[in-house]
């Protein structure tokens, strides 16, 4: 449980979160959402002290973070999977954190089991891929077993088994009742795994809704539906407050109603489906139109070079 | 690397918390880091290989001396022969441990997993000072000691060498004339008067010394905390015990001195001295020492205030 409330910082004239306040729930993926520069990392290190807000407060479990008896045993964090010693081997990084919190030594060989680094213990990180790095970051944030973890960006970079496997973690991690925070600049990668979203830009709350409400919500999601009795499911999603339009290949395009919605709708009328999927684009989309206002860079229009070469 | 993508979750359950995570677990990890990354060995091995390899080089130099001109035996200080290398450079080579025992927590980004683990940071500033300190002081004082006997033992044999057993009687001053082959050969000389020097003298020097080059490397400790940039605090530290005595040198000899002594350097001249030829613009051994001390425990002050004030 994170509770954040009108959590600001500054860092010189630039304000990177604005009077933020939301909360992080239990049991399920929480997926922290913004596009590039928002304030995502610079919330996660208020959260963990590592920066002092200059306004509004953070608990975690009810306490401030550096009040907390144990905080390994509260919450795992990674940040920065780089944010190792190079030098130092997998064990005796996960060993010299272990210490702090009393942790005895043998879960530090339990957690290199965990993520599949137990062949490279002894080597030093400087050699780790981004991917074995990740990992090494992931079972340092299981040491104390927290019940609260946050993840920040940490698919990054990775291949697509690297993120399938932290995707399967990070959902384990909620089926077993844990808080989890994770962080992305990519709706894409929030769409399989978070149940709750909180979207920010430009350091200010922009949304705070489940996955679906925040489907529901978007003008522009669609859901493809492909039917043999496409002009009756169209009725039937008319009736349930859903707009169908035809898509271009004979595919219905279902708006305002979620694919648990509109499954279910065809499951009651005994209609046939042979394909239900939210439209990745549209998912994209519905979140760039939503942050459009408060990205941080915009890639401008080049000038087209009008007079070159005009002699004068 | 395991390749499975379904993580299991089979940790076994930690046993419960004793109690808060505090000074110890912090000193026992920041053991571990200090042994387990290869810069320590090596800035512990050039510490000790040039402080003694150089005090023998030098006690065969002076042994060689001796042999061909022995009037020069006259007020010859064995005892500080040999401690020079290890007070002069060795100083500088444990500056740069000090240094980047806190600058490598910054370069590599390990400061920020090092406070989520332990977020208390008053705690971690004194565990890192506290294992630094010891480990420093005692390879300091090996180092002092061996380098005082190998020093010996090449000296041994030219009638000045010192001894930790029994008091030593050297000349204290030389009445030279030109010998019968005239201003070209070897002079006639008498020695005039003698200096004993008992082994409590020779003790407070190796001591000394030790000492002294402990708190050279916690001045760079406190620098490193400061300035968290390793070239930048070694930069400071080479400035502070180095330069500026050098660039003193320009004022009148008149006053030179009573500035000097409010340096951090000046106690190395004083601690390593056994005979009588105290300068007497400077403080004797122990006032000149604890100005050296002045500096680091400022120093340290001003590290700690930061390190526990700024974002990381």
């Amino acid at each position: 449980m994170i509770e954040v409330r009108g959590l600001t910082k500054r860092y010189g004239e630039k304000v990177a979160v604005n009077d933020l306040t939301f909360g992080v729930e239990p049991g399920k993926v929480t997926g922290f959402l913004g596009p590039n520069g928002a304030g995502k990392t610079t919330t996660m290190r208020l959260i963990l002290g590592l920066d002092y807000p200059d306004a509004g407060t953070v608990s975690v479990d009810g306490q401030r973070y550096s009040g907390l008896a144990n905080p390994m045993r509260e919450v795992g964090a990674l940040l920065d999977a780089k944010a190792v010693h190079g030098g130092r081997s997998a064990y005796n990084h996960l060993l010299c954190l272990a210490q702090t919190n009393n942790l005895p030594k043998k879960r530090v060989d339990e957690v290199l089991d965990l993520v599949g680094l137990s062949e490279v213990t002894r080597k030093r990180s400087k050699g780790f891929s981004l991917g074995m790095s990740q990992r090494l970051g992931i079972a340092a944030t299981m040491l104390g077993d927290p019940g609260v973890l946050m993840f920040d960006e940490p698919v990054n970079g990775l291949d697509p088994e690297g993120i399938l496997w932290i995707r399967n973690l990070m959902k384990a991690l909620a089926a077993e009742g844990r808080t989890v925070f994770v962080s992305s600049h990519l709706m894409s990668e929030m769409e399989n795994t978070a149940e709750h979203l909180i979207v920010i830009g430009k350091g200010k709350l922009i949304a705070d809704c489940t996955m679906n409400e925040f489907i529901a919500q978007s003008s522009g999601a669609a859901v493809r539906v492909r039917t043999p009795s496409p002009d009756q499911l169209a009725l039937a999603v008319a009736a349930k407050g859903g707009a169908a339009t035809a898509g271009s290949d004979g595919a219905l395009l279902v708006r305002g109603l979620t694919t648990d919605a509109i499954g279910d709708i065809a499951f009651e009328q005994g209609i046939r489906v042979h394909e239900l999927s939210v439209l990745r684009a549209s998912l994209e989309e519905a979140f760039m139109e939503l942050t459009a206002d408060s990205v941080e860079y915009h890639a401008g229009v080049p000038d087209a070079p009008a007079s070159i070469g005009s002699g004068v | 690397m395991a390749t499975s993508t379904a993580p299991a979750l089979r940790l076994s359950t930690l046993p419960p918390a004793t109690g808060r995570a505090g000074l110890g677990g912090a000193i026992r990890s920041e053991f571990t880091k200090l042994r387990s990354v290869r810069s320590t060995y090596w800035t512990i091995a050039a510490l000790f290989i040039v402080s003694v390899g150089v005090a023998a080089i030098v006690g065969f130099g002076i042994a060689n001396n001796l042999h061909n001109n022995p009037w020069n035996k006259a007020g010859t200080d064995a005892t500080q022969a040999s401690l020079i290398p290890f007070f002069e450079i060795g100083q500088l080579i444990i500056a740069v441990l000090g240094a980047m025992v806190i600058t490598s927590e910054y370069s590599t980004g390990m400061i920020r997993t090092s406070l989520t683990a332990m977020p208390r940071r008053g705690t971690v500033y004194a565990a890192k000072l506290i294992v630094f300190g010891t480990v420093t002081l005692i390879v300091s004082v090996i180092t002092s000691f061996v380098s005082f006997f190998v020093g010996q033992a090449a000296l041994s044999g030219s009638g000045v060498s010192a001894s930790l057993f029994h008091s030593v009687t050297i000349p204290r001053g030389v009445n030279m004339s030109p010998g019968p082959q005239g201003p070209n050969g070897p002079p006639n000389y008498h020695f005039l008067g003698t200096i004993v020097i008992s082994p409590g003298t020779v003790l407070t020097a190796i001591i000394g010394c030790a000492l002294f080059v402990t708190a050279v490397a916690l001045i760079a400790f406190g620098l490193g905390a400061i300035i968290r940039h390793t070239a930048g605090a070694i930069t400071s530290a080479i400035g502070l015990m180095f330069v500026l005595p050098i660039v003193v040198q320009v004022l009148p000899d008149t006053w030179r001195w009573d500035v000097m002594r409010f340096f951090p350097d000046a106690a190395g001249r004083v601690l390593s001295v056994t005979i009588d030829q105290h300068n007497p613009h400077l403080w004797s051994e122990w006032p000149q020492f604890g100005i050296t001390l002045v500096y680091a425990a400022v120093l340290l002050g001003v590290g700690s205030y930061l390190f526990r004030k700024r974002d990381a």
